[in-house]
């Protein structure tokens, strides 16, 4: 597009254009510094360096006379300036709360255990109060327990009832709007769909947990309120408009040539529509699933207020559910800033993140694959 | 455009055709299912909603209790989430409209790079919102507010916790492709005939675009404005840890300070209040604010593009 | 490529070069709990209105977030609903050598819901424990009809949480199957509507759902939480709210601010927020 470049083109003309693409660029480098600055939050977990063992050597207060400043420092984990900065009674009171703290222990059997390494978060595990293996997320614990399986669990579980409910409904949507409504109709019905991309998410959440789910109970009779059920319904209705408007995009860009031929040769509309229109966009259509699928999996507020939030394993849609995404919205602003929840949680974020990022290159991939194929046959 | 995939000519009634009148049915069915949720929702909301909101509601403070149904208020709820939505504008307008200018005034078609930064724009409409306001925290709170705080202010904290700023800067990248969408949209519409004419009477491509393209573009660009305030308006988990704050007894009246906000007291309201059921009008009013702040912001949105739409067409 | 980067930078420079007028002469910050936010907010107002001059501002946030802005110097009280840990005394100390003052400010008892509907009237606190800890799965086992237990807990990120966790639960873990509700008013609403339903929270809360009574051991009176039963140490399960101040600057004003929550007239307000007031020997006089 746009014109060639060069003709007579001055000094100042060449500075502007430069800067126009250099701020252009600035979308390379906000998906970059997304990924770089999520990641180094979590990457001592990636790199097995954190430690979350309660289990450490603690020395008497009397013993800091007798130890190296270097020693000393390492032990009561300063950095250089602060151990400079620190007098005597600041160093002694470090020693007593160090003490304080190895009282605090339990005598648990798992106590010595570092829950932030691979296995424990990955693999089913039988801690002491337990009577068989299981996976557990219990971050706030005596011995926290950081097993990320229930909340992947619970975030494919939510994604998908929101798929299963949204995207049949969405792709009636978008072929009766693209295939089968008059013009003006279309013209109506089209923005009607898309607003409801207008109602934030938070709005869903609240509108799931005050009506939608003492409808839903009252209707189906479940026993537990707030469920992956309910929530994951909430969830499709944002899930809607994302795959509505993409899918109805591969619909419309179907070459006229195709249908013209298809009624031409005697098949009904519905028949064009099925046969002939649907298949040649299909791939749109799945790129729109997987587009919905991103944004299902990344939504926080709908879930963190409709599902329940027991981090449970269970593929029981009328069980409650606690997700990734709800999981960080609702534990990060409590724990320690560095320690190892925290780290844990940029962890989920950074997989989050990994998940929808392939999605959208793959759904895009499809979208790209699909127009240069329209538009060389229009 | 659409009209091409529809049959030109209408030849065939050959009475009743029973999958032909399923198949219809059922999408229709769908279609009328979602504009019914929709009309569920905004019909609950207004019709609960609209009976406790009043003027005092709307135009009074927090100064007692914010869960006191007959004394609360949401002015400052109101003003710190214009504040924000007002200052994340005022960092994507510029970046997103040059973006878009690049992209269809500059950018070589075909080239790899374009590509990559298409790419891009996409991959940033689909980050999670939550991995944004992980982000706000572990780049604009963490590294530049720290930075700046050890730089200029020595062991005070100033920028380097929640402030009103990294919430709007947190929006800002969020956002960026709505209106590079919106843009380029409006772009590509102008008849590539005037920056021709333009040309051919000797202005320079800069001037051609400031003086041609860009005042043709303006309603394309104003939608694009008004998508992403609608769609910052309502988000609250990229402001979590980024800025909002549950309760403060003042107005922010810094970049510094934290700010209380519309969808985040939704979220407070609707699971933090002392008695849920004592407190509903007061959620319903706020929810209903909200959704009035988005949907009708969403609805100019429309109306203008589709204003937008039809003096193109004419011109074409 | 770093433009935007340098752009924000210099933008950032400028901002700075406004004076900020953050830490005003009479000007007192508290931050933390979101339990307490209500009960600050209240006397920040009151004794704002009897002291003028002095300006307070209250934020919520979580006891967590408060600690932190105490170890960043952000706030100067820090509000907590739970004791401060030994990590966070050395996080303080290390940040301005001393640890921070513990002042207790006020009484919270800690109430059982149950639907009312459901026939139990009293609990002991080992059937709590079990069954809070998912041991006990059905109402019949504590004399209740034939029906499975839906348990109600808190976010794992509440203070109210951690209390339960450590004093009911003696530091075990919570039936995984418990659904984790982000405040107290949404898990009252849930247990309300739930005939099976049992959960805990603030014994200020609580309309619409029974508050049980609640037995120390199995051969204990039962005790309904009240103030006379809460404040006289009968009932089981209480706690303290707390602010923590850092020494160097519990002096002045802040000190004032402090000695006064802790007096007749502070403690007043806090009955009036629905907590429960510190006994005669912990006040100020």
């Amino acid at each position: 597009m746009g014109l060639k470049r060069g003709h007579r083109a001055n000094p100042f003309e060449w500075i502007v254009e430069r800067a126009i693409f250099l701020i252009a660029t600035s979308a390379i480098l906000m998906v970059f510094l997304i990924f770089l600055f999520v990641a180094r939050e979590a990457l001592p977990v990636f790199l097995g360096q954190t430690n979350s063992s309660l289990v450490q050597e603690v020395l008497p207060v009397a013993k800091m006379d007798t130890l190296s400043p270097a020693e000393l420092q390492k032990y009561l984990g300063l950095t250089p300036k602060q151990f400079r900065e620190l007098d005597r009674d600041a160093i002694q009171a470090l020693m007593e709360v160090k003490l304080e703290g190895a009282s605090e222990l339990t005598k648990d059997k798992d106590a010595a255990v570092n829950t932030t390494q691979w296995r424990y978060m990955l693999l089913p595990h039988q801690w002491s109060d337990y009577d068989h293996p299981v996976f557990i997320w219990q971050p706030v614990s005596q011995i926290h327990k950081y097993n990320i399986i229930p909340l992947a669990i619970g975030s494919l579980k939510l994604t998908l009832v929101a798929l299963l409910f949204s995207v049949p409904i969405a792709l009636g949507a978008a072929i009766y709007v693209s295939q089968l409504a008059g013009n003006r109709a279309r013209e109506l019905l089209k923005p009607a769909i898309e607003l409801l991309a207008g109602i934030p998410s938070v709005v869903l959440g609240f509108f799931s947990l005050i009506v939608l789910a003492s409808f839903f109970q009252n209707l189906l009779g479940y026993q537990v309120r707030l469920n992956s059920f309910v929530a994951g319904i909430a969830l499709g209705l944002a899930v809607i408009p994302v795959v509505f408007s993409i899918a109805e995009d591969a619909l419309s860009s179907v070459p006229r040539s195709y249908t013209q031929a298809a009624l031409a040769l005697g098949s009904s509309r519905w028949q064009t529509a099925w046969q002939i229109v649907l298949p040649a966009a299909l791939p749109g259509v799945f790129a729109a699933v997987v587009l919905g699928f991103g944004r299902a999996i990344g939504e926080t507020m709908v879930v963190l207020m409709a599902s329940g939030n027991a981090s449970i394993v269970s593929w029981n849609i009328f069980d409650s559910t606690r997700s990734v995404t709800a999981t960080i919205a609702a534990e990060l602003a409590e724990t320690v800033f560095g320690g190892h929840h925290y780290r844990i949680l940029f962890m989920l974020g950074t997989l989050l993140f990994a998940v929808t990022f392939l999605s959208n290159l793959a759904a895009n991939r499809i979208i790209r694959g699909l127009k240069s194929k329209m538009e060389g046959k229009r | 455009m659409n009209s091409a995939t529809r049959p030109i000519v209408k030849f065939r009634s050959r009475g009743f055709d029973l999958p032909s009148f399923v198949f219809s049915g059922l999408t229709g069915l769908a279609t009328f299912l979602i504009i019914a949720i929709l009309l569920i929702i905004l019909g609950n909301v207004i019709y609960i909603g609209g009976s406790s909101l009043s003027w005092r509601f709307v135009t009074g403070g927090t100064q007692s209790d914010m869960f006191d149904v007959n004394k609360a208020g949401i002015l400052p709820m109101i003003i710190g989430t214009t504040a924000r939505v007002l200052l994340m504008t005022l960092f994507v307008m510029p970046i997103g409209v040059i973006t878009a200018l690049y992209l269809t005034e500059y950018a070589p078609a075909t080239s790899r790079l374009t590509r990559i930064i298409r790419g891009a724009i996409n991959n940033l409409a689909s980050v999670p919102s939550i991995v944004f306001g992980l982000f706000g925290l572990g780049f604009f709170i963490n590294f530049l507010g720290r930075n700046v705080d050890g730089l200029f202010n020595g062991a005070d904290t100033i920028w380097g916790k929640p402030a009103l700023i990294w919430a709007s800067l947190t929006l800002a990248v969020m956002t960026l492709p709505v209106v590079v969408v919106a843009t380029e949209e409006s772009l590509r519409a102008i008849p590539q005939g005037l920056r021709e004419a333009s040309l051919a009477l000797g202005a320079t491509k800069l001037q051609t675009i400031l003086q041609i393209v860009l005042p043709q573009a303006l309603p394309g660009i104003l939608t694009g404005a008004i998508l992403a305030i609608s769609r910052a308006a309502g988000e609250v988990a990229p402001i979590l840890f980024t800025g909002a704050a549950y309760y403060m007894a003042e107005l922010p009246h810094s970049l510094s300070d934290q700010f209380m906000d519309l969808g985040y007291h939704v979220f407070i309201l609707s699971t933090q209040s002392p008695d849920i059921e004592k407190t509903r009008p007061i959620l319903y009013a706020t929810v209903l604010v909200l959704l009035l702040l988005t949907i009708a912001l969403n609805i100019v949105a429309i109306l203008v593009r589709a204003r937008m739409r039809k003096t193109l067409r004419m011109l074409q | 490529m770093n433009l935007k980067n340098i752009i924000q930078t210099t933008a950032l420079g400028l901002l700075l070069a406004v004076p900020m007028p953050s830490a005003l002469a009479g000007s007192i910050t508290a931050k933390g709990s979101d339990t307490m936010v209500i009960l600050a907010q209240k006397w920040a107002e009151v004794y704002m209105g009897k002291t003028p001059g002095t300006k307070i501002q209250v934020t919520g946030g979580g006891s967590g977030t408060g600690f932190a802005a105490l170890q960043n110097r952000t706030t100067d009280l820090a509000n907590a609903s739970r004791k401060i840990k030994s990590a966070e005394i050395a996080e303080c100390i290390k940040s301005f050598g001393k640890r921070p003052t513990e002042y207790k400010v006020a009484l919270d008892g800690l109430s059982i819901y149950v639907s009312a509907e459901n026939t139990i009237q009293e609990l002991d606190l080992e059937q709590l424990e079990k069954i809070f800890t998912g041991k006990i799965k059905n109402w019949k086992a504590v004399g209740g009809p034939d029906a499975p237990i839906t348990v109600y807990s808190r976010e794992n990120s509440s203070g109210t949480y951690e209390f339960f966790k450590e004093h009911v639960l003696k530091g075990a873990d919570f039936a995984a199957s418990a659904q984790t509700m982000p405040g107290t008013a949404a898990l009252l609403q849930a247990v309300a509507k739930d005939k099976n339903g049992i959960g805990y929270g603030g014994a200020a809360y609580g309309a619409g759902a029974k508050h049980l009574k609640v037995k120390a051991t199995p051969e204990s009176p039962a005790i309904e939480p009240t103030e006379e039963t809460v404040v006289g140490a009968k009932y089981p399960i209480w706690r303290y709210l707390y602010i923590y101040v850092n020494p160097a600057i519990d002096k002045g004003e802040t000190a004032a601010y402090i000695n006064w929550l802790r007096s007749d007239e502070g403690q007043k307000l806090v009955k009036e927020i629905g907590y429960y007031p510190l006994p005669e020997t912990l006040r100020n006089k």
